[in-house]
């Protein structure tokens, strides 16, 4: 009897001493995973003048929060991508001398169809669509 | 009893009767430490935590200016070493002093391996020194991105989307330590958290833990030692651990120091340019030097290996790497009991050629 009692004491305090921790746990776990907050939809942005980049060259722009890369790639080519290597997420960058986009971070190239040339980048670039209306470059997402 | 007790000497007698300090000079008295031709890597163990102590104090220090917002961080950074007196010495020391502590805890581990300190009983010693070794790492890690630089920034990103790219847990993971999709001030946040709050309580729990155990079995004497003098049916000689070792561990202590000031000195931490997330990476980005090797390996990897992206391949070989290196106590003994001796040099030798030649190659290609 005294042993059941016993046990039966020992199960209540286990019990209530897990359930506790658990009740304490749960609401610290739920704290630490961040909110999702959601992503101002932006579908197109501006890229400068087009005075302002010279054939061969390229320039980081903000596309609502994600980093776009425009290439000027001759007087009247213009080509966008997703500045965010597919590798490790370094923001990539245009090398003149190669024609090519290149990531310091791991050195992955990539040519200016966002294609992988060489180095550890597992995918192509995701490809923006650049359009020149009057003077200025517009940055749209691919329908 | 009690008040014959209470009379005895004074001050010190006071305190004997509230403190008990007498149980304290009777267990240093019997403390010993090993001698023999290897006793000096016995002292790597203690110049950690002596620059452990220095990282606090001067993380203290420079708590009272930083700022951890994206806004302010690289201001108050750049405010404590070109305004605050002396605080370009207080954050050089406080930086030099990681890599040093890091640098001494790899020494200290490598000569637990090749002093064959990890036996038995002693595995749960080397488990709570390993997990401390990673918790320094953490350290690095989260300390590198809190002056909100260029480089600690892509040093950051890299590291978090390595994080993602584990399978299964591995988006979560990234997004509880980013505190969002990508890096940013809620990063920052984090980091500065995890640096101040969270990684001091664990470390000081463990090395409590490690401390106890170390006192608790003693100082482990090598295998050849012990057989030499069972040999000649004697003990291996020993020497007091007070004053004699502690003595000698100051001294250490004091070279140590002397290394740190010169190096905080002469060659002051470089605060860099400030981060901007709509910048690209610039050329000769790396990481610290104690994850050159990794940050090496994944640079020659290439994108796919059969049906497997190449990053997650490497992050795979690093984990069985990490595995294989935890679990070294439990493998470095066979089914007999007899010791694969040549098996954990081997090991120890070519995770120090990979370490060593890795970290040259990540550093000058």
């Amino acid at each position: 009897m005294i042993t059941e009692r016993r046990n039966l004491i020992r199960t209540l305090l286990g019990g209530g001493f897990v359930a506790s921790l658990a009740a304490f746990l749960y609401p610290v776990i739920r704290f630490m995973n961040p909110p999702s907050v959601s992503e101002a939809s932006v579908n197109e942005v501006p890229g400068g003048k087009i005075q302002d980049l010279k054939p061969n060259s390229g320039k980081i722009v903000k596309f609502g929060n994600r980093p776009v890369l425009l290439v000027r790639v001759s007087e009247t080519e213009w080509r966008a991508f997703s500045a965010v290597c597919t590798h490790l997420n370094c923001t990539v960058q245009y090398q003149e001398q190669r024609r090519q986009i290149w990531c310091a971070c791991h050195n992955g190239f990539y040519d200016l169809n966002g294609n992988v040339v060489s180095g550890p980048p597992p995918k192509a670039l995701d490809e923006y669509v650049a359009r020149v209306r009057g003077d200025e470059v517009v940055i749209s997402r691919r329908a | 009893m009690e008040g014959a007790k209470a009379n005895t000497g004074g001050l010190s007698g006071w305190l004997e009767e509230r403190l008990g300090l007498s149980a304290i000079r009777e267990f240093l008295a019997h403390k010993t430490v090993p001698v023999h031709s290897g006793t000096m890597w016995y002292y790597f163990g203690g110049i950690t935590l002596f620059l452990f102590v220095i990282q606090v104090l001067t993380g203290i220090l420079l708590l009272l200016y930083y700022r951890p917002t994206t806004t302010e961080a690289y201001e108050s950074v750049q405010f404590i070493v070109t305004r605050v007196q002396f605080g370009w010495l207080v954050r050089s020391i406080h930086s030099w002093s990681a890599n040093l502590m890091i640098f001494t805890a790899m020494v200290h581990m490598f000569s637990v391996v090749f002093l064959r300190s990890y036996r038995r009983p002693r595995e749960v010693t080397w488990l709570s020194g390993i997990a401390l070794l990673c918790l320094a790492l953490g350290f690095g890690f989260s300390g590198y991105l809190l002056p909100w630089n260029t480089i600690s920034y892509f040093a950051t990103k890299v590291g978090t989307d390595m994080a993602a790219s584990l399978p299964g847990i591995g988006p979560a993971l990234a997004r509880f330590l980013r505190g969002g999709e990508d890096v940013g001030g809620a990063t920052l946040t984090r980091f500065f958290g995890f640096h101040v709050a969270v990684l001091p309580g664990l470390t000081t729990v463990l090395l409590l833990v490690h401390l106890i155990l170390v006192q608790k079995q003693g100082i482990s004497s090598p295998p050849w030692v012990e057989r030499k003098f069972q040999a000649q049916g004697g003990k291996a000689p020993q020497m007091p651990f007070f004053p004699n070792f502690f003595l000698r561990e100051m001294m250490a202590w004091y070279a140590a120091l002397a290394v740190l000031g010169s190096l905080a000195a002469i060659f002051p931490w470089e605060l860099g340019e400030k981060a901007d997330p709509f910048a690209s990476a610039p050329a000769g980005i790396r990481p610290e030097w104690y994850f050159l090797a990794p940050f090496y390996t994944l640079k020659l990897i290439p994108s796919h290996v059969a049906f497997l992206e190449g990053e997650l391949l490497g992050l795979l070989g690093f984990g069985l790497l990490a595995v294989f290196w935890i679990l070294l106590p439990f493998w470095a003994t066979n089914r007999q009991g007899m010791e694969r001796t040549r098996l954990v040099t081997g090991a120890g030798v070519a995770l120090l050629a990979y370490l060593a030649t890795f970290s040259l190659l990540g550093y000058y290609k």
